[in-house]
């Protein structure tokens, strides 16, 4: 608003200069503006608002309006002027004398000088020293890591760290009298010797020692420094070659486009005078190169990008342009290339020099070496002849190929054939087997159901028997009765099976032709178990539906129940002549045999109930009788307030015995046992299973052999008797010994070295 | 003591067959050919050999060679070193014949892994991984090193093997011991001793010395392969059960009252009345106890380390007469007359498991040396072979001619069983398999009823007691043919079997860490590592191991009232929620899949309802 205004007083005022009442509302002349008018303020007051006009808000130098009685050198006003007071301004007046050329000197230094910034605060100085500190430290350290790392892993550590010299001894230092004594050895040292090989240091040759050791100090620096200009000029390299790379100018690649056409000519040319060999083998190149994209296809109008352009080239004049341009190029790596003899270029060249003006012939190289259709308007001629060739070459392979193909046609006919004639037979012959399968996998069949019927009919067999058999075994007085009993007994199955075999049973279903591998699959048919489920299976459907966890369970009775097949023995024990006291064991045997049922199982059940009700958790019961209802002798707290004050316990988990009938195993645990095991985690695990799998293999000698039980039971700090233990040293692990040192320095006096960075740190940002 | 037919007697037991079956890896100096001729021809003089080997020779195995109808089994060859395809050039132009490290037989090692991988671990950290790569290598370097090892093991089991489908169990001894050399057929004899009944016999553990008892007193230790008589005496009381200690030099005999032990010179050395009218013993190796089981019902642990009585657990199931030891877990089987096997540890005062077995009594219990079978018979004339490995589940069952009376397992796995005077073994398909009870691999008569049955470890033999004396009969392929030099050397001086004393004593198993599985005892304690963290978390009054509660970050502008910080929380639990349900539910469809994914067999026809 301000400027607006001004600009607009100044204007009135360069339009009639003798206007001699500015505009009242001017403001900042406002109270001057009633003092007094004279030519002079005014003039002053114009320049003050061109001044006002720059933009931004000069400062405005008081001005002093009263006088004070003590005028100091330091109040120096520069009123008036409108500037700062500067030097110049000082020493312009100075005449220039010899006496006053020193002060001039000193005032001209101080002028160059800057002023000092104001020093940070101390806490913040401080702040900066200590992280500038810390970071050096860390780095100093951080080269530590990976030895610490190292050494916390290793299996073993030796101490004193010395390392020992690895490398091997020659043999002549080893067996210092050992000499060549064979005369094929004797040949083999005089050889050595004469070609002045290495015998003892087999590494080193003496001239390669001599060159190893003919490099002194200032030779390697300069090799050092060569080596360093090198890598300098090539990283400006690479940098150049990075910008020139990104240059995005298309006319600027134009250029060097031609250029390097125009250069590549040019060293052809040359070539070809100095060394018509090498042309020729850049020839052979370019051959190459066309062969190459003949084979290939990169530029033909097949690519992603290709077809692409082809859609867009109906709209777009760049893509076609780039079409054009990519089809150029296969024509210019298609093309033939002129292989003639020297004589016949010369003769050639001399044609066309001929033909076509020089100018012309410039013309055409400098605008566009690589331009296919000013080549090909070239070489026309020659391309047709070349084509002609090709259209000539051509016809002859493919007809061999058709011949081939011929050829290869008619063994492919027969192989057809053949190959059908196979699937013909195959498929024959899968037929059949799907004919024939129903007969052997029937015969499976029925052999698995005969056996399985066998089976269930031995077990209802032996339900009858049993019945019969404590009658027969109460009869039974001696043990050879038994033994024909057996005898009896053991053809049965083998009556039976005729007859089972007369009404064999079909599977149905795949499940139950696998459950029949299964079984054939099991060693001994005879297991009871599987036996005793076959047999529930038959006999109640019920049980199958119940589910898997059933089918687990085996029935007891079956287990014990079932009738094992005998034993052919080839040599039956005599019962003949006994001693008074084993008939009567016998007799005892017997009679407890006799006696030996179904009892036995149900004891035995009723004891595995009673090991489960001992080993389940207890409910605990918290009615209070009495408490809420009416309390005494015959009266109980009603079944609610039970069940509302019964607090289940937790099921614990599945006892082991759960699906075997036959076997009570003791939930107990062995707290002796308990006391020798592991019962608090080592620090990296952090699941028992982790640890344990560390402590599965055993690291006894009794487990291993001797070398893996030492190796297993190694040390993890080998110490040296009598040797001192010197700590770690930067030179131990390979590392310069100045890292060290540069840490001390920093440790005695941290501040001084951050101090020196801050200062590098600043500069760096001036 | 009188002793039958000795074939071997007076001949020096010599060494039974050239063992010249492994071949001499080349040399690189040798000529080509020159090994070629070798492998054709039977080697070069053995007289060298012989000289060299410090350890007497001795026949292992019964090799059977002679007779046509015998056939040893063909010689697996052991993976020799595969030569490489370029020996290496040294400077001094040598080759090594055998360059880079020693092949090392990948199944073999494998018998050595003993890291369980196949339970996965829950994701571990950097740090903890890195231990438990090194444990891995380290246990396929020392499992690699055992199976390298394993070259060291020279001799191999041999078998009898039938002739197009001739059974052997028709081969008897008389036939076996005519095929033998002389120093195996002279570990065939018969003692007959007629005059104090049934014996009982025990082999030491290096299956050098026999000790005899029999029910009228008689008591006898002697080296058998020498026929050395070390001790005879009688008694003069009910001889029940006769063992050896550690060593050859103690002899645990149950008496008709107590439990007496003698030295090898028949000294009695101790009384042990609290052992009383014990009918069986068993020793634990590697525990140092003895085990031993009374009529009166109890189960009694002696540490004869210090002669202490450990435990003596009641079994409340009457007279205890049938015992077994596990050597895999040395776990005690007992047979009850209720059918049963129970499984004892000193440590526990109830069994570990109790099996139920037979309908009838229980009349004998073997286990195998590998501690994966159980055979039992039972009054109901049934053999039954149990596997141990947590189910229990009987893998066969027979029934024989008069039942079996006592069972014997071989260091290898042959089943031997008494019944009457018939002694039957049966072998499996191959180590580590059980015995199959379709054919008896061999079937022998005595001249008494059996009483005692043992296999002699690492010798071929089967030794049987019966009413009629001690007749030690062949068994080919019965014992581990390799014997540990530093655990069971059968060749042992006095001086080394006192130092293998002092190390055995040293090694002590505490009685206590008898569990059913050994194994057990190298995993964590989670149950008190479990408590221990409750404990920590009472202590503490916060869990330090816990993930910490979701707190939302404050937020400018008005974003951070009360209101949203607990929207957020609630959103961040949502979540959590939400994540927890879709696993769970994603389990539930898994089990789901495999319960129908699983065949449910034949489905249950309509005329189901029929079948009777």
């Amino acid at each position: 608003m301000k400027k607006t205004k001004a600009a607009k007083g100044l204007l009135a005022l360069s339009q009639q200069e003798e206007l001699v009442d500015l505009p009242t509302n001017y403001p900042l002349s406002a109270s001057e503006d009633e003092g007094d008018s004279d030519g002079e303020r005014k003039h002053q007051k114009l320049l003050e608002a061109i001044g006002s006009l720059d933009g931004k808000n000069r400062w405005k130098l008081p001005e002093r309006s009263e006088a004070s009685l003590t005028v100091s050198e330091f109040n120096v006003s520069s009123e008036g002027s409108g500037e700062k007071l500067a030097l110049s301004d000082l020493l312009g007046p100075v005449k220039p004398s010899p006496s006053l050329a020193a002060v001039k000197k000193q005032l001209s230094r101080v002028k160059s000088k800057k002023t000092l910034e104001l020093p940070l605060n101390k806490a913040e100085v401080e702040q900066i020293h200590r992280e500038v500190a810390f970071s050096k430290t860390s780095q100093t350290l951080s080269k530590w890591d990976s030895v610490v790392q190292k050494n916390r892993e290793a299996e073993q550590l030796v101490f004193p760290m010395k390392k020992e010299s690895s490398s091997f001894a020659p043999i002549e230092h080893v067996f210092s009298d050992w000499k060549a004594r064979t005369p094929l050895e004797q040949e083999v040292f005089n050889l050595l010797h004469k070609n002045k090989q290495p015998v003892t240091d087999p590494l080193l040759t003496p001239v390669e020692k001599a060159s190893l050791k003919a490099m002194s100090l200032e030779e390697a620096k300069i090799r050092r420094a060569e080596l360093q200009r090198a890598r300098a000029l090539q990283s400006y390299y690479e940098a150049r070659a990075r910008r020139m790379k990104k240059i995005k100018s298309k006319k600027y690649h134009k250029i060097a486009k031609k250029g390097k056409a125009k250069k590549a000519i040019k060293d052809f040319e040359q070539l070809r005078k100095v060394d018509p060999n090498a042309a020729l083998e850049e020839l052979e190149k370019l051959e190459k190169a066309r062969m190459m994209e003949r084979m290939s296809l990169k530029h033909q109008n097949s690519g992603k990008w290709a077809k692409s352009k082809a859609i867009m080239a109906k709209y777009d004049l760049q893509a076609r342009q780039a079409m054009q341009e990519q089809l150029a190029k296969n024509k210019e790596l298609t093309q033939k290339l002129q292989v003639v003899s020297e004589s016949e270029e010369e003769g050639g060249a001399d044609e066309e020099e001929a033909l076509v003006p020089d100018v012309v012939n410039e013309v055409q190289m400098n605008a566009d070496g690589p331009n296919p259709w000013m080549l090909r308007s070239c070489n026309r001629d020659a391309k047709e002849v070349e084509i002609q060739a090709d259209s000539e070459e051509p016809p002859e392979p493919v007809v061999h190929e058709f011949s081939e193909n011929e050829g290869n046609e008619k063994p492919m006919e027969e192989e057809d054939v053949l190959l059908r004639e196979f699937e013909e037979r195959r498929s024959i012959r899968k037929q059949s087997k799907l004919n024939q399968n129903p007969e052997p996998v029937g015969g499976q069949e029925t052999k698995d159901s005969t056996s399985k019927e066998v089976l269930s009919e031995l077990r209802a067999l032996s339900k009858k028997l049993s019945k019969e058999n404590h009658l027969s075994k109460k009869q039974k007085e001696s043990s050879a009765k038994t033994v024909l009993l057996v005898q009896e007994e053991e053809p049965a199955p083998e009556e039976e099976e005729p007859l089972l075999l007369q009404r064999p049973q079909r599977v149905q279903t795949v499940e139950k032709l696998e459950e029949l591998g299964k079984e054939d699959s099991l060693p001994n048919k005879e297991l009871p178990r599987a036996a005793a489920e076959g047999e529930q299976m038959r006999r109640s459907p019920q049980y199958l539906l119940k589910g898997k966890k059933k089918e687990q369970m085996i029935s007891l009775q079956n287990l014990l129940t079932s009738r094992t097949p005998s034993v052919t023995s080839l040599a039956v024990p005599t019962t003949v002549e006994e001693l008074e006291d084993e008939v009567e064991r016998e007799q005892k045997q017997m009679i407890k045999e006799a006696f030996a049922g179904d009892d036995v199982i149900k004891e035995f059940l009723k004891e595995k109930r009673e090991a489960i009700q001992a080993s389940k958790p207890k409910d605990v019961d918290l009615t209070l009788p009495g408490w809420g209802e009416w309390g005494g002798m015959d009266l109980k707290p009603s079944a609610k307030k039970r069940r509302r004050f019964l607090i289940k316990a937790p099921e614990g988990p599945p006892r082991k015995d759960k699906n075997l009938p036959n076997v009570i195993i003791s939930e107990k645990r062995n707290i002796h046992a308990a006391a020798h095991q592991v019962r608090v985690l080592p620090y990296p695990f952090t699941h028992h299973q982790q640890f344990e799998r560390t402590i599965q293999n055993p690291i006894g000698s009794t487990w291993n052999t001797q070398r893996a039980f030492q190796k297993l039971t190694a040390p993890k700090v080998v110490t040296k008797a009598g040797h001192i233990i010197k700590p770690i040293k930067a030179e131990d692990v390979g590392y310069r010994s100045s890292s060290r040192s540069d840490m001390s320095v920093m440790q005695n006096n941290p501040k001084q070295h951050s101090k020196h960075q801050n200062q590098l740190k600043k500069s760096s940002t001036d | 003591m009188e002793t039958a037919p000795k074939p071997g007697r007076g001949a020096p037991p010599k060494d039974g067959e050239p063992q010249a079956k492994r071949k001499k890896p080349r040399r690189y100096w040798e000529e080509e050919a020159a090994p070629a001729a070798a492998g054709a021809s039977p080697g070069p003089p053995r007289k060298k050999a012989k000289t060299r080997d410090p350890r007497p020779p001795r026949s292992k195995s019964v090799r059977i060679a002679k007779k046509s109808r015998f056939c040893q089994k063909p010689q697996t060859p052991k993976n020799a070193p595969d030569q490489k395809k370029k020996p290496q050039r040294t400077l001094s132009g040598a080759q090594d014949p055998f360059p880079g490290p020693a092949p090392a037989p990948v199944e073999e090692a494998r018998k050595f892994c003993r890291i369980d991988k196949s339970r996965a671990l829950p994701h571990s950290k950097p740090k903890t991984r890195s231990r438990l790569e090194t444990a891995e290598a380290q246990e396929e370097e020392a499992s690699v090193r055992a199976a390298r090892a394993e070259l060291l093991l020279t001799e191999e089991p041999g078998f009898l093997e039938g002739e197009d489908g001739e059974d052997t169990a028709k081969i008897l001894q008389t036939d076996i011991v005519e095929a033998v050399d002389i120093a195996s057929a002279a570990k065939h004899f018969d003692l007959n001793l007629r005059q104090f009944g049934p014996y009982r016999l025990n082999y030491s553990r290096t299956g050098r010395h026999l000790a005899l008892g029999g029910r009228r007193g008689h008591v006898a230790a002697l080296d058998w392969v020498t026929k050395k008589l070390m001790c005879e005496i009688n008694v003069m009381e009910a001889v029940q059960d006769i063992h050896f200690l550690h060593s050859e030099a103690l002899l645990a005999v149950a008496q008709n009252r107590w439990l007496y032990i003698y030295d090898n010179q028949g000294i009695e050395l101790h009384c042990i009345r609290r052992c009383d009218r014990a009918t069986r013993l068993e020793f634990l190796p590697f525990h140092f106890l003895l085990a031993t089981c009374s009529e009166t019902g109890f189960l009694t642990y002696l540490d004869v380390s210090v002669g202490k009585i450990v435990t003596a657990l009641n079994a409340r199931a009457g007279r205890l007469s049938v015992m077994a030891q596990n050597p895999y877990n040395a776990v005690i089987h007992l047979g009850h007359s209720n059918g049963t096997v129970s499984l004892w540890s000193p440590a526990v005062k109830e069994p570990l498991a109790k099996i139920l077995c037979h309908r009838g009594a229980v009349r004998a219990v073997a286990v195998d040396s590998t501690g994966t079978y159980m055979a039992t018979s039972g009054l109901d004339h049934q053999l039954k072979i149990f596997d141990l490995r947590g189910t229990f589940q009987p893998l066969s069952a027979r029934t024989l001619p008069q039942g079996a009376g006592h069972l014997a397992f071989s260091q290898r796995g042959l089943l031997a069983a008494g019944m009457g005077d018939v002694v039957n073994i049966w072998t499996g398909q191959g180590q580590a398999s059980s015995p199959s009870l379709e054919q008896p691999y061999l079937t022998h008569r005595l001249s008494g009823r059996v009483h005692g049955l043992q296999f002699c470890p690492f010798e071929d033999v089967l030794g049987v007691g019966h009413s009629g004396g001690i007749s030690s009969m062949l068994v080919p392929g019965s014992a581990e043919p390799n014997f540990d030099g530093l655990e069971n050397n059968p060749y042992r001086s006095r001086k080394q079997r006192q130092e293998w004393e002092v190390k055995a004593l040293l090694e002590k198993v505490p009685a206590e860490l008898i569990c059913l599985d050994p194994r057990a005892l190298a995993e964590v304690d989670v149950v008190s590592l479990e408590q221990q963290k409750k404990e920590r978390i009472e202590r503490l009054g916060y869990d330090p191991d816990a993930k910490a509660a979701f707190q939302p970050k404050a937020k400018q502008k008005g974003r951070s009232s009360t209101a949203s910080l607990v929207k957020r929380k609630r959103k961040v639990m949502d979540q959590e929620h939400r994540d927890k349900v879709r696993q769970s539910l994603e389990q539930q469809q898994q089990q789901q899949k495999q319960e129908t994914s699983k065949p449910t067999g034949a489905r249950p026809s309509a005329l189901d309802r029929f079948v009777r």
